[in-house]
């Protein structure tokens, strides 16, 4: 770009100020003609493009907007009166202004385009329409309310911005490691200027940072206009409201959701409101609402999109995540709607088209929340079939300085956005082996009921998998971290856990920068680098996103039910029917490669924690040999009783349940009943006795036994 | 090369290397290093540059060299590359060399693996070969790693 002179900079970032505010201010106008103050201000603003324009030489702009003029001050006379037409042919002007001004940026000319067509419609609304003449308006156009502020602000350069951003980041680092290092020493001199130091710094990153915020008005100027555009282009008749728009963020987040925030308000009005027409005939009014709110709460912003339209149908969501693949109908049937609901994030069901006419929303939603996630929010669906619908958004502040929860593992620390953060569990010696059970190789935890799936950070990592082991192994206390990613929730378990500190987010360098599970780096207190955990990389990774959803308990499922909540593993049978064993009798879930099976007479065995365990395979349950799923991998279920064990092979372990059943009696040998299970037909076996007529001489001749685990 | 260059020396595993003196920012000595879990293997760590932070790179590792025997801790040689800073890390830092046109060889063939692509050249010095690494070749491969 040739370099331009700061009149003609400061004549473009001026006006583009203006025009979207210009786009509001002639929505509103539409809707309220009667409203002044508005106009003098669409006035004010076109009157100053137009002398500006005329001073830098920009003709064709300027004989646009003379027309524009023209005609606003006709309508502010009250010669002419605002309607439809009129806003149509101002809003052309504006939409022409802004490709000017792009011109001007690119090329310093104002263009070709001389738009004689725009100019000519606006002259012909300059006819003055007879009708009865209002009193005057009282209003002076240049009305000196906005004096104040103009006076008390200055524009600065956003670099220089993020340059002070930058600057306070290593101010705040280095207080971090002064404070700490005179915490160690006995200098009441030195702690009380740390002391003062702290206030400060603290001081100056808060005013550093709210020099970035902007209101969210900025990014809802243009709402309006899009609303009123795309719902005459789809036949509906829809009604913006904005409330809190005067809330803040940084302007690096105000920036990443844009897109997603036009993007939602788009589904709402093309997909969302029905047709006046439907909506009459539902009982409604003719003129949808759509509602945006923006407001503070727990250190994060929360942004919802909001309206009364048709709402989502989970059923049909349902079936259409079956259609495309996206989920099983056995998976679908055991959601509950909500969860069926968020199907409609995941990155399937979004591209194709004929999902959104079907389902009612849907494109792009994938993208939406990918980058909410990425910014370290989260976006949630909720909908009513025919109330209508609601997206919430939250976001961290600030993207800069973050709260974090530093934690070790393998000798290193990493740090944890406090935002992904829902609580701490520690596990004392002695509780930790019990507490962390495995499900089929995967490692869950019961908190509170629920089944938490488990990531060792350790393990994770690699190299320093030993550590978690061993500690496992030493009956050491496990440290585990409950963190959550969109609808995610896990447990991470991580060697140590230190204090919370706010850390400067630093990006890492170009060779990093792709890296699945870092979101950055960090300098800590004393000076050496920490990374910084990517949570919702770090749950792709672990691969407990995305299966976690069907695997969640039903909470209302349990809740219909009366009775003790029981514990099931729910197994498939190779007949394909569903079965289920009360986990209270299994001791563990294991896996063993088919070649570690060994032979002792006919006996099938394997060793296993230095012992002989036998293999029992069992009608109903077991699949026959080589007849398994996974013809590499045997599933194994370990029964243990009177310290013998022996190893039920099961064909696929399909979930843990906690449930409140009512069995039926079965007069069978080895089932204990039937039940309804996750609304299929389960039975529920009886493994004691089971095992016990299977294998009579290990477990002996059958007693009464409770089960053991 | 039709000039006199200056070269940073340095060595690594018993072989003498050399970048362009421009390409150098700095040399520093110990540093704590953060280590980067499931990164490429010559991806050695962080490091806490006067409050940037730099990835280090192992050198050894990147040329296939035998591994730095334990006890011997590397210096870094932070350079230039593009927007960002980098550290390369070696076993011994050395002086600055002068060299012409008229001592460079294209790489012997004694080099072998990954070495053949990200040496230069050879400069034939008097008492030893000064190798020419490439460090942009070094840097960029490293961009694709796993």
């Amino acid at each position: 770009m040739p370099a331009m002179d700061e009149a003609a900079r400061e004549f473009l970032v001026e006006s583009h100020e203006n025009l979207n505010q210009l786009d509001r201010d002639l929505v509103a106008l539409e809707a309220d003609p009667s409203d002044e103050e508005t106009l003098a201000r669409v006035f004010r603003a076109i009157h100053t493009i137009k002398g500006t324009c005329g001073f830098l030489g920009f003709s064709k702009l300027e004989a646009l907007s003379h027309a524009g003029e023209g005609l606003l001050s006709l309508l502010r006379d009250r010669e002419v009166l605002f309607g439809r037409d009129i806003a149509d042919a101002l809003l052309a002007m504006v939409d022409a202004i802004r490709r000017m001004l792009a011109s001007i940026e690119s090329t310093r000319t104002d263009g070709a385009d001389t738009y004689t067509a725009i100019i000519t419609s606006l002259r012909g609304l300059q006819n003055p329409v007879a009708r009865e003449q209002r009193a005057d308006s009282p209003a002076a156009p240049n009305s000196p309310a906005g004096r104040g502020v103009i006076e008390n602000t200055i524009r600065v350069d956003v670099d220089l911005l993020n340059r002070l951003m930058t600057l306070v980041g290593e101010l705040v680092l280095t207080r971090n490691q002064i404070v700490q290092l005179i915490a160690s020493g006995k200098e009441p001199a030195w702690t009380s200027a740390a002391h003062r130091l702290n206030l400060v710094t603290a001081e100056l990153q808060e005013s550093v940072m709210k020099t970035r915020m902007q209101p969210i008005s900025n990014l809802w100027s243009r709402l309006p206009r899009q609303v009123r555009d795309l719902s005459a282009t789809c036949g509906k008749r829809v009604r913006l409201e904005m409330v809190g728009a005067e809330t803040e963020l940084d302007r690096s987040i105000l920036e990443a959701i844009k897109d997603p925030m036009v993007h939602l308000v788009r589904n709402a009005v093309d997909h969302g409101i029905e047709p006046p027409e439907a909506r009459e005939a539902a009982g409604k009014r003719a003129v949808g609402t759509i509602s945006v709110h923006a407001f503070h709460e727990g250190g994060q912003v929360h942004i919802a999109i909001e309206d009364d339209g048709a709402g989502v149908d989970p059923d049909l969501i349902r079936r259409e995540a079956v259609r495309r693949g996206i989920a099983t109908s056995d998976q679908v049937a055991v959601m509950s709607d909500h969860e069926a609901l968020n199907l409609i994030f995941l990155p399937g069901f979004s591209t194709a088209r004929s999902v959104t006419n079907v389902s009612g929303r849907g494109v792009g939603m994938d993208v939406v929340k990918t980058n909410v996630e990425r910014l370290g929010g989260g976006v949630e669906i909720g909908s009513v079939k025919g109330e209508g619908s609601r997206i919430s958004i939250t976001l961290p502040l600030t993207l800069a300085i973050i709260p974090a929860l530093i934690v070790t593992c393998g000798g290193q620390r990493y740090a944890l956005p406090q935002t992904s953060l829902l609580e701490l569990v520690r596990l004392e010696a002695g509780a930790a082996l019990r507490g962390i059970e495995s499900m089929h190789g995967a490692p869950v935890y019961r908190l509170r009921g629920n089944l938490l799936p488990i990531v060792f950070l350790g393990r994770e990592f690699g190299a320093a998998a030993r550590s978690t082991r061993s500690a496992r192994a030493r009956e050491e206390d496990v440290n585990i971290v409950v963190l959550r990613t969109g609808a995610c929730t896990f447990g991470l378990v991580v060697d140590g856990i230190e204090d919370s500190e706010e850390i400067v987010v630093k990006p890492l360098g170009r060779h990093l920068g792709k890296h699945p599970v870092f979101a950055g780096a960090t300098i800590l207190g004393d000076g050496r680098v920490a990374l910084i955990l990517d949570v919702t990389g770090l749950a792709l990774r672990a691969r407990v996103m995305g299966e976690e959803m069907a695997r969640e308990p039903k909470p209302a499922e349990v809740a219909a039910t009366t009775g003790e909540a029981q514990t099931l593993l729910i197994l498939d049978s190779h007949e394909g029917g569903r079965i289920a064993v009360p986990l209270s009798s299994v001791a563990r879930l294991e896996e063993f490669p088919r070649a570690a099976i060994e032979r002792i007479g006919s006996r099938e065995v394997v060793q296993y924690r230095s012992e002989v365990l036998p293999l029992l395979r069992i009608p109903h349950l077991s699949p026959a040999p080589a007849g398994e799923s996974d013809p590499g991998r045997l599933q194994v279920v370990v029964y243990s009783h009177a310290g013998r064990s022996a190893g039920l092979v099961v064909d696929r372990i399909h979930d843990i349940v906690e449930e409140c059943v009512s069995l039926t009696r079965s007069d069978d040998s080895g089932v204990l009943g039937t039940a309804i299970i996750q609304k299929r037909i389960t039975e529920v076996l009886d493994i004691p006795s089971l095992v016990r007529h299977e294998a009579p001489e290990i477990f002996g001749t059958p007693v009464r036994v409770e089960a053991t685990v | 090369m039709p000039e006199i260059q200056r070269f940073c020396t340095f060595t690594l595993a018993g072989h003498c290397l050399g970048v362009e003196v421009e390409r150098v920012q700095e040399v520093l000595r110990v540093q704590e290093i953060t280590p980067v879990p499931l990164a490429a293997g010559f991806v050695h760590g962080l490091i806490n540059l006067r409050g940037q932070i730099v990835t280090a790179f192992d050198l050894r590792e990147r040329l296939a060299l035998p591994r730095r025997p334990a006890g011997h801790s590397p210096v870094n040689v932070v350079i230039r590359h593009g927007e960002e800073s980098v550290s390369l890390l070696v076993d011994e830092i050395g002086d600055v060399v002068e060299a012409g046109p008229g001592t460079f060889e294209r790489p012997p063939e004694t080099l072998e693996g990954p070495a053949r692509e990200l040496i230069r050249g050879a400069h034939k010095l008097d008492d030893r070969l000064l190798l020419v690494l490439d460090t942009d070749r070094t840097l960029d491969g490293v961009a694709d790693g796993r």
